[in-house]
């Protein structure tokens, strides 16, 4: 088979500017093969290489005494947890992947990232994930990017009173685009239902409990869904595997299932804007997952490691055996020969071009101390997974790469891998922040229908609950499942059977002392869109808010940069920005960076996506007794409010960016709340304290839908069983802290503003007294709002009272999303 | 009690079910899916999980494989067999249960709480179960769906072969409480001779406070009861 001439217009194909095509020339002292044009633009793409984002990631905090595998050195970052043990974890994107085909997109995903932690030596025993889609209502209140008010056709009229349409027809222009309008959230709902389903078919296969996330829908999204996927894994110290081609003369193993032809080049395909016809184009760039076989060869590669006969190991991810074969050299300071005749195929006829692209899934490469091959062929065929040995360890740092007798590559490795092109981008702010930071709040009035409004809130999709979404998601296999999908945080027990064999003759585990894990995933993107530092800052302080709530102090975070295209000054400026925000905002938590993903290009033909830097975030909880969820009691229990009802310092009194104004305004404009990092930081720290007391019996942080809504959560979100839920009523008067909070306080900042820091606790009423006192002693604004107790949420606030059904309150909040999906 | 807990495959329910009995200090041990003999086991426990990949259907390639050859003759001399969830579906595709488990109605998997009405408390699998109320246990399964023709049903019922109907919070046996459509509320049946047994519901995943329910642990307990008395009998 020939093979094309390497012309100006095929380097252009591949991702590659004329610059970065001398590099290539420079590295290779000559023009490269078709191959090796192949391998460099899957390298060299955003994806594998962070080339625009570089110089931005350097600037995370990344070290602590904790961190065993810090950022960047290898699959994912690991963190000590005490007494030997460590956990792994790591998120990483698949958007792209998922626009086009929502549910292997999404599928391998998943598999992906739970390579990435086994890859590490580590047993994958939690997943979660972060998704975002457009508006999967047609009446949803958001309509995209620095709008003025569009009134939104079903809701605000109908709550018109007497001014119904019922009757009225719309003109042929209304009804035109109301067409158009259903058909693109009907696709949205294809999309979402795609990928819910894709990650469940493959986390429930592969027996991992997807135990917690979160899910957004926004218009920016729309045709660009974001789907970011995290994997957490657990291990001992000693067990820490590395992605390293050591040991000269040692042997390469392929092994899991035949290369096809299917992903393609991905990395190159996740690097570019989507278009129409890439949609249809690249649906040959989209893997298809299989979770048996992947559950298959994580247990082999875990058994295997056991045995102490692996020298490196490293998962083919993106860009295949590519990847994998010179980022374990380049690791080690070696040189890798591959044999392609070696490597099992599915496809007749692949090229060199094809075999080393493909991104077939579930593949891994593995380098064997010399001398030990019978144990990985044994423990390979006792899982009959297919497995090759394709080549050698050498010293020459060269990536050689032969196929039907011929080299189709050859390579210094470490070049390629550290040597890509690296680029400073320029930023610019945009223009369109001058509008939204001009927002006023005389603008708007303020709210005539409190419980109006709290209802519509609380059936919006972004705020309502997500049962649809993880009842679908198996959330309690392996048995470590502490604190499930529902409450600020997930928390999963690490026990014995939780780690990895230490040895391969099936003796059983050595008993360890029980772990608690929590983990949370946050990210509020209409913020970080009007105030990228102020909503980086947030997106960090929201996850260690959560993990407080639980009762944990945070580890570590790993976090999925979605930004637009680079090469755009004004998203680069909020790329940059936001990263600012992020790397502060960890210094201040002590949870150093341990790894992420960038994911950039994410805009449709209507425009980019909100950035969206999604943080995940894991820490420790140190005593069962100590793990805390976010529901209401018992009745007659104090409601405390810990932090400052409303940041009176804030002219929009945290009604910037809210959902209350996207929601009930359809607008998605004005300052977003401020985020003061060092007081969240001592209000996380007095929970803390408090809940270690023993005096602390729910905690739940205010976050989109401010007080009112997280109220409404307290009294409603605990689920004993199928169509069995405990709903519990509260008194609240809110009067005392809306006049404490000055004259020129608004009803709708007290009950919808999202002003930062603030936490919602109950504790019995004999403790409430000691528990302000307390409060007050490590400096922290508290009060009591009111009591547990009823079927209904009844709030007062001075001129305001409302006392809503719990059971209709319930209703809109638990089925909005089911409602939606079945339209 | 020494439990074989079979290993498939893609089983993924194979630890906890290992954990559950050694939790109430009784000795289990993994059966790889290739072995012959089931050693010395005094029950069998198939657990949940995707065995094969639930290629073609769920555990339709399992029924083929050498070890469920040992776990039918150990069924054919009494001895106490167990499937849980995928292996509720293995038992029935073997023939070792009647019936078959298809696809939920919403097409959907569900992984939730449910409540379980108790039918026959004079089983092996039962004995220990209180009778005044439902026991809460979770689902996890996407083809939980009980499907039987009249005739089969009818004998179940007939026979008491139905052991745990999903219900209410109260034990009512509604509609509402039925997660996946199965006839007759089916959550559990047992065979003729009341030694096999399976159901959909994980009752491993409900054996200790910590994780929110131990109500599992009365099946596990049913089952070491019946096998002491057994081995009481014998000895006299």
């Amino acid at each position: 088979m020939t093979e094309p001439a390497i012309t100006p217009e095929l380097v252009e194909k591949h991702n590659l500017t004329p610059e970065e095509f001398a590099h290539i020339r420079e590295i290779l002292g000559r023009d490269p093969t078709y191959t090796e044009l192949g391998i460099f633009s899957v390298m060299w793409s955003e994806h594998c290489s962070y080339k625009n984002t570089r110089p931005l990631l350097k600037t995370f905090p990344t070290k602590s005494p904790k961190i065993l595998v810090g950022a960047g050195e290898e699959n994912a970052g690991i963190i000590d947890i005490g007494d030997g043990l460590a956990i792994a974890f790591k998120i990483e994107s698949h958007n792209h992947p998922s626009a086009v085909e929502p549910f292997q997109g999404a599928a391998t995903g998943v598999g992906g990232i739970i390579r990435d932690i086994f890859t590490m030596g580590a047993r994958p025993i939690c997943a979660l994930n972060s998704l975002r889609f457009g508006p999967i209502t047609e009446n949803d209140g958001n309509s995209g990017a620095g709008s003025p008010a569009v009134p939104s056709p079903g809701l605000k009229q109908a709550n018109l009173p007497g001014a119904g349409n019922a009757g009225q027809l719309p003109s042929s222009d209304e009804q035109e685009s109301g067409n158009a309008r259903a058909s693109a959230v009907a696709n949205n709902r294809r999309l979402f239902a795609g990928v819910v389903s894709g990650i469940a078919h493959y986390g429930n296969c592969f027996g991992i409990p997807t135990i917690g996330g979160e899910v957004y829908f926004d218009k920016s999204y729309e045709g660009n869904p974001l789907v970011n996927a995290f994997c957490l894994g657990v291990l001992r110290h000693e067990q820490i595997a590395r992605g390293k081609a050591q040991g000269i003369g040692n042997p390469v193993f392929y092994v899991g299932p035949a290369t096809g032809r299917d992903g393609l080049a991905g990395a190159a395909f996740a690097s570019q804007d989507l278009t129409e016809e890439s949609a249809e184009q690249q649906r040959g760039a989209v893997q298809v997952g299989d979770p048996f076989m992947e559950k298959l060869v994580c247990e082999a590669c875990l058994e295997l490691l056991a045995t102490g006969a692996v020298a490196g190991i490293q998962d083919m991810g993106a860009a295949g055996l590519t990847c994998s074969t010179c980022e374990t050299a380049a690791r080690a300071g070696t040189g890798i020969e591959i044999d392609l005749d070696k490597v099992p195929q599915r496809a007749p006829n692949m090229s060199s071009y094809e075999i080393m692209l493909s991104e077939s899934q579930e593949r891994m490469l593995i380098i064997v101390h010399k001398g030990r091959e019978e144990e990985v062929k044994r423990i390979f065929d006792k899982w009959d997974l297919p497995w090759a040995e394709i080549g050698v360890v050498t010293d020459t740092g060269r990536m050689v790469v032969r196929h039907k007798g011929k080299v189709v590559a050859d390579i210094p490795a470490k070049k390629i891998a550290d040597e890509s092109p690296v680029y400073h981008r320029e930023a610019r702010e945009p223009d369109y922040l001058k509008t939204t930071r001009a927002f006023r709040l005389d603008e708007i009035p303020d709210t005539g229908d409190p419980l109006g409004d709290l209802k519509k809130l609380l059936e919006w999709p972004t705020i309502a609950s997500k049962n649809w979404v993880y009842r679908q998601y198996d959330h309690m296999v392996r048995n470590g499942s502490v604190v499930c999908p529902g409450s600020d945080a997930a928390v999963i027990r690490i026990k014995a059977d939780s780690l990895p064999d230490v040895a391969a003759d099936g003796a059983p585990p050595k008993s360890v002392p029980e772990k608690l894990i929590a983990l949370s995933v946050d990210c509020n993107a209409a913020y970080v869109y009007l105030d990228p530092f102020e909503g980086g800052k947030i997106a960090v302080a929201e996850a260690a808010r959560n993990l407080a709530c639980t009762g944990a102090v945070p580890l570590g975070v790993t976090d999925n940069l979605n930004f637009g295209n680079p090469f755009k000054p004004e998203l680069f400026w909020q790329l940059k920005e936001s990263v600012r925000g992020l790397a502060e905002a960890c210094r201040v938590f002590n949870t150093p960076v341990t790894g992420g993903n960038c994911s950039l290009y994410n805009q449709s033909p209507a425009g980019p996506i909100d950035p969206t830097p999604t943080v995940a975030m894991v820490g420790l909880i140190e005593k069962p007794e100590h793990v805390t969820t976010q529901w209401f009691k018992d009745e007659g229990d104090a409601i405390l409010l810990l932090g400052d009802a409303i940041d009176t310092g804030d002219p929009l009194q945290g009604l910037g960016g809210s959902a209350y104004l996207q929601m009930v305004h359809s607008r998605k404009t004005g300052t977003p709340p401020r985020c003061d990092l060092e007081k969240e930081k001592e209000l996380h720290l007095a929970l803390r304290a408090l809940i270690h007391s023993g005096a602390v019996k729910s905690a739940h942080d205010c976050s989109e839908g401010g007080l009112a809504v997280a109220l409404a959560e307290c009294c409603m979100s605990q689920q004993t069983a199928r169509e069995t839920h405990r709903l519990i009523g509260a008194t609240v008067d809110l009067s005392e802290v809306l006049k404490a909070a000055g004259e020129k306080a608004r009803l709708d900042a007290l009950l919808f503003g999202e002003s930062q820091g603030r936490i919602l606790i109950t504790t019995s009423a004999v403790n409430a007294g000691k528990v302000l006192a307390q409060a007050k002693l490590l400096g922290i604004n508290a009060r009591r709002v009111g009591t547990v107790g009823g079927s209904s949420l009844q709030l007062k606030a001075g001129e305001c009272t409302f006392a809503g059904d719990l059971r209709e309150l319930h209703d809109l909040w638990w089925n909005a999303i089911a409602r939606a999906m079945t339209r | 009690m020494n439990v074989a807990v079979l290993q498939f495959p893609a089983s993924n329910c194979d630890q906890d079910a290992v954990h559950a009995i050694r939790r109430l200090g009784h000795s289990a041990r993994f059966v790889w899916h290739k072995e012959h003999s089931l050693g010395d086991a005094d029950a069998v426990i198939i657990p949940g999980g995707f065995s094969y990949g639930d290629y073609l259907r769920c555990g339709a390639i399992a029924r083929f494989s050498p070890v469920m050859q040992a776990v039918r003759q150990f069924a054919d001399n009494g001895g106490l067999v167990l499937g849980v969830c995928n292996g509720f579906q293995v038992l029935t595709e073997a023939g070792l249960l009647p019936g078959a488990l298809v696809r939920n109605r919403d097409l959907q998997f569900h992984c939730e709480h449910v409540f379980l009405k108790t039918l026959n408390r004079d089983t092996p699998f039962t004995r220990r179960i209180p009778s005044d109320r439902p026991l809460r246990i979770p689902i996890a399964h996407g083809e939980g769906c009980y499907f039987a023709d009249p005739e089969t049903l009818e004998r179940l019922q007939k026979n008491n072969q139905v052991l745990w109907q999903y219900c209410d919070a109260s034990g009512n046996v509604t509609d509402a409480a039925n997660p996946n459509g199965s006839l007759l509320n089916i959550a559990g049946i047992c065979n003729e001779t009341r030694n096999v047994a399976g159901l959909m519901p994980h009752p491993e995943r409900a054996c200790e406070a910590a994780l929110g329910s131990s109500d599992g642990n009365f099946i596990f307990e049913s089952m070491i009861e019946a096998l002491q008395n057994k081995a009481v009998a014998r000895a006299a």
